[in-house]
């Protein structure tokens, strides 16, 4: 049986304003039918534009060599993708080969009903009535997991859930019955417990359509989850292929090894959390909290008449001094409102969150700003969270001078040139730019300006889910680092189990504005009461193809159990 | 797939079944309603500021008079038309009379002015419209083209011609396309609504509507029509154009916008052709911010009247403005700018209702 896609020294270039920019060079990959091919690597490593190629979706502006063999789901014709027209490309796209997208709420446009982009597909390849065409769309969202097709076929995008607005996008795909499809990120853009589904639904395509998939992640336990085969990628170049249990088991390439290591394991962390846990001084316990919510309740006004939406919902916790408590939870679970409630940002309207000393219910601003120069904050996306105008020492000093430690941002300079240094980078990056940082060291400027002040509390929102894993494991071990040195208590929030696992010293679960479940690592990973938290754990993929097998049937266990 | 293997979404999923349980479309008339409210006191303000502006200079007599009366003769004047009163309760008296759609009467010429607004408002919503044509015609279809070709040439010659479009004041644009097509090649009339004939035959119609178009059709005789039609051209190009090279540039920014988003790629990843990638996947949606800024072109369309109507003699609602200014007549300037107020709080109010059916999203 000849591959369904052979792409055979594949190399891709830019044309930019400083000249080509090679991001694919001399790659050779095939898939077979019933094969998933995962092609990791990291932000820039050319694994989006290799996958890109094989629909021919690049922008003008590249330059392609080599060849991408691409056969029909019959097998019985063969085309080189790299030397088709325009009009040849449009007839493979959909039924030879189809596209995955990684952000399912841009890949379906807003302003169609998702029936009718679905129907478009299928008109574009076939004279096909629409009254058939429509069957069709309502028939291939019922397989992949949408109640009511029917109904649901004339509703717009927005009216679907992320892990919905996913499957739709993978029915689109499925609905012209290719031979191949191209997953770019299909599972980063949702919580666990759905990138769990999905990565059924895809499993099943493979299983039951007889396709082949190529995968692109960066995520290692998706990889363990559902990869045959998985080609690894490094600044354009595929620096090792293997099969699944063999790239896990004895990877080859240094990067490869450097790359699995990189990748937090759920129960690492328990280690030191006993050891910090052990040297707490024997009053511990007595002193006073550094945070004490009781009962948190937090509302957002409804819009003009609407009840209002209650984020949290009778939440109680405690941050003591020194202590790194974890947050983890979904997207819209209400954790990051949590978090900006204790830094003053979101108003409390119910129960009471004492914070640093003071009642944050009814509080005003005027008597919680000098506060604030006690509490720190990282944000979530270090691109949008630096004024772009000012140099990295700029924003690093305002806290400085706002709060009246520095006149300005050149006095501050060699206070500035310290923290630089505490967060491991060179101080003449502080004359640069946000936008000359790479992401990584974006967030450690991020975090030298959240620590200015000396706080004795540090909230941080995410502040690794933009990043690469190698690069999240760095900033990871900084914030540790920062933590025993600075010895701040913190609230790190985050939806990936495994990292909050790292640095928490208390582990708290929020599922819709409540708080579900809440204690040491240990006692929250290694025996989770709550229902949710059990799924939440079954559902994050080990980056370990023997250990995720049995894993995944023991989430299967927990669903029907419901 | 069967549906026993389907794995049923789990409670872990965002809640959209209560928001997709709601007929897609639903609350439109709440949305509808609330919008239509919202003009009354749109309306109030825009009319409370002309009146402001307009007797911060002082009363309408003195403006229109002063230097051809003596001080008594004015006084009198000013007494008799109760200008002398607290400017409140003049303000109080206004509000009651528009209320009631009595705008006062002229100084200069003694008309009431709702007649002047009736007379003349056709002809300016008349020229209005064929702008909009032209600048739909021209500045949509070029802009798409112009998105698609961004940074090629097709793209650079659209982006000088739109620039030279708003950039040519109208009065000179009007000016040189009366030279080209009155003067030199003499296909064009220079200017007015229609020929004195054809004026006449649409004068004998019972209840004329002061839409020339509209007259002319009824008046059954195709030279009528074809005269009015040709009286309309080259002021609806010298506006129309003005307001096409900022539609021009506006499409080709927003569909550049939407043509970079991964909706377009994935419907690129179905088979959709590229015509329909930019004519329906990228446009409707960029269509969005463009129908909002159109509102507010509307309103720039009839400042730019004033000086189309003036250049071409069109006796609309803004040739008489330039009128009545010259002759300080405050009480009509005053009718005509809260009528121009008005139009454009309802010009706003239809495009929200556009932007709504559009985008499935804003519905309340």
């Amino acid at each position: 049986m000849s591959a369904l896609v052979r792409i055979e020294g594949l190399g891709v270039s830019f044309a930019t304003d400083a000249g080509p920019v090679k991001a694919v060079d001399d790659v050779t990959l095939s898939v077979e039918r019933g094969e998933v091919l995962a092609i990791v690597g990291e932000s820039g490593s050319g694994k989006t534009v290799t996958a890109k190629t094989i629909l021919g979706l690049l922008p003008s502006t590249a330059t392609t060599s080599g060849a991408v063999i691409l056969s029909n789901k019959a097998g019985t014709s063969e085309t080189d993708v790299v030397s088709l027209s325009k009009k040849e490309l449009r007839a493979i796209r959909g039924t030879d080969v189809a596209m995955v997208f990684q952000e399912p709420s841009t890949a379906l446009n807003p302003v169609f009903p998702v029936g009718w982009q679905i129907i478009e597909g299928l008109q574009a390849h076939s004279k096909i009535s629409r009254k058939e065409a429509r069957r069709k769309a309502i028939d291939i969202l019922g397989r992949v997991g949408i109640p009511d097709p029917e109904v649901r076929v004339d509703h717009y995008p927005h009216q679907f859930s992320g892990g919905q607005k996913q499957r739709v996008v993978i029915a689109m795909a499925l609905v012209l019955e290719p031979g191949l499809i191209v997953a770019d990120e299909p599972t980063t853009a949702l919580d666990v417990t759905v990138q769990a589904e999905i990565l059924d639904l895809l499993r099943r395509c493979r299983d039951e359509f007889g396709m082949g998939i190529v995968l692109i992640t960066h995520n290692m336990g998706v990889v363990a989850d559902l990869a045959d085969r998985v080609a690894v990628m490094y600044q354009g170049n595929v620096v090792e292929q293997a099969d699944v249990k063999t790239l896990f088991a004895s990877p080859q390439a240094d990067y490869t090894k450097a790359l699995l290591a990189a990748v937090p394991y759920v129960g690492h962390g328990t280690v030191t959390a006993e050891a910090r846990a052990a040297n707490r001084p024997a009053d511990w316990l007595e002193q006073a909290p550094v945070v004490e919510a009781r009962g948190l309740q937090i509302e957002y006004p409804g819009r003009f008449g609407r009840p209002p939406f209650r984020a949290v919902d009778g939440v109680d916790f405690v941050i003591r001094p020194g202590e790194v408590l974890g947050l983890v939870g979904e997207s819209g679970s209400g954790k990051t409102t949590i978090g900006r409630a204790i830094a003053g940002l979101t108003r409390v309207t119910g129960g009471s969150l004492q914070v640093l000393g003071h009642e944050m219910n009814g509080i005003r601003e005027r008597r919680f700003r000098p506060s604030r120069s006690r509490i720190g904050f990282v944000f979530q996306d270090p691109a949008s969270s630096f004024n772009p105008l000012l140099t990295i020492a700029e924003c690093v000093a305002e806290p400085l001078v706002i709060h009246g430690r520095a006149a300005d941002a050149s006095d501050a300079r060699q206070r500035v040139n310290e923290l630089l240094e505490a967060v491991q980078l060179p101080s003449a990056y502080g004359d640069r730019f946000p936008h000359e940082l790479s992401g990584g060291q974006r967030q450690r400027a991020s975090l030298a300006r959240a620590i200015a002040l000396e706080p004795e509390l540090l909230i941080a929102d995410e502040p690794t889910s933009a990043l690469d894993v190698s690069v999240q494991a760095r900033v990871l071990e900084l914030f540790a680092e920062l933590q025993r040195g600075f010895g701040f208590a913190s609230l790190f929030i985050s939806h990936d189990l495994a990292v909050v696992d790292i640095l928490a010293d208390r582990i708290a679960v929020m599922y819709r504005g409540h708080l579900v479940e809440g204690g040491t690592g240990a006692e929250v990973l290694g025996a989770p009461v709550d229902p949710y938290t059990k799924r939440l754990l079954a559902s994050l993929p080990v980056p370990d193809p023997v250990a995720q097998a049995e894993r995944r049937a023991e989430l299967r266990r927990i669903r029907e159990a419901g | 797939m069967t549906s026993t293997t389907t794995v049923s979404e789990t409670p872990g999923a965002k809640p959209a079944a209560p928001r997709a349980a709601k007929t897609p479309g639903g609350g439109l008339g709440r949305y509808i309603l609330i919008r239509a409210l919202l003009i009354i006191p749109t309306v109030f303000i825009l009319v409370t500021l002309v009146f402001v502006l307009m007797r911060t200079t002082g009363d309408p007599i003195t403006a229109a008079l002063g230097g051809r009366l003596t001080a008594d003769q004015l006084q009198e004047r000013i007494a008799a038309a109760g200008y002398d009163r607290p400017l409140i309760v003049q303000y109080l008296e206004y509000l009651g009379q528009i209320a009631t759609g009595n705008f006062g009467t002229t100084i200069s010429d003694n008309r009431p002015v709702v007649e002047v607004l009736v007379t003349y408002g056709g002809a300016t919503l008349e020229l209005a419209f064929y702008s909009l044509i032209v600048a739909f015609l021209i500045g949509i279809p070029f802009g798409l083209v112009a998105a698609y070709f961004r940074d090629k040439g097709q793209d650079a010659v659209l982006r000088v011609f739109a620039i030279l479009c708003y950039a040519t004041p109208v009065f000179f644009a009007g000016m040189i396309l009366k030279l080209i097509f009155s003067v030199w090649l003499k296909v064009l009339p220079v200017a007015g609504r229609a020929s004195t004939g054809a004026e006449l035959q649409m004068q004998f119609l019972p209840n004329p509507t002061g839409l020339y178009t509209i007259d002319a059709i009824r008046t059954g005789n195709p030279a009528v029509l074809a005269d009015v039609l040709a009286h309309a051209v080259l002021p609806s190009i010298a506006l129309g154009l003005l307001t096409a090279g900022v539609f021009l540039r506006l499409v080709r920014t927003n569909v550049i916008g939407t043509l970079s988003t991964d909706y377009v790629d994935a419907a690129r990843s179905r088979g959709v052709g590229e015509y329909r990638l930019v004519r329906t996947h990228a446009y409707r949606p960029a269509l969005i911010p463009i129908i909002t800024v159109i509102g507010l072109q509307i309103a720039l369309l009839l400042g730019g009247a004033v000086l189309t109507e003036t250049t071409f003699e069109w006796k609309g609602l803004g040739f008489m403005l330039a009128e009545y200014l010259q002759a300080r007549d405050f009480v009509a300037v005053q009718g005509i700018v809260a009528l121009l107020a008005v139009i454009v709080a309802l010009t706003n109010f239809v495009v929200d209702i556009l932007a709504a059916l559009i985008d499935p999203r804003v519905r309340y």
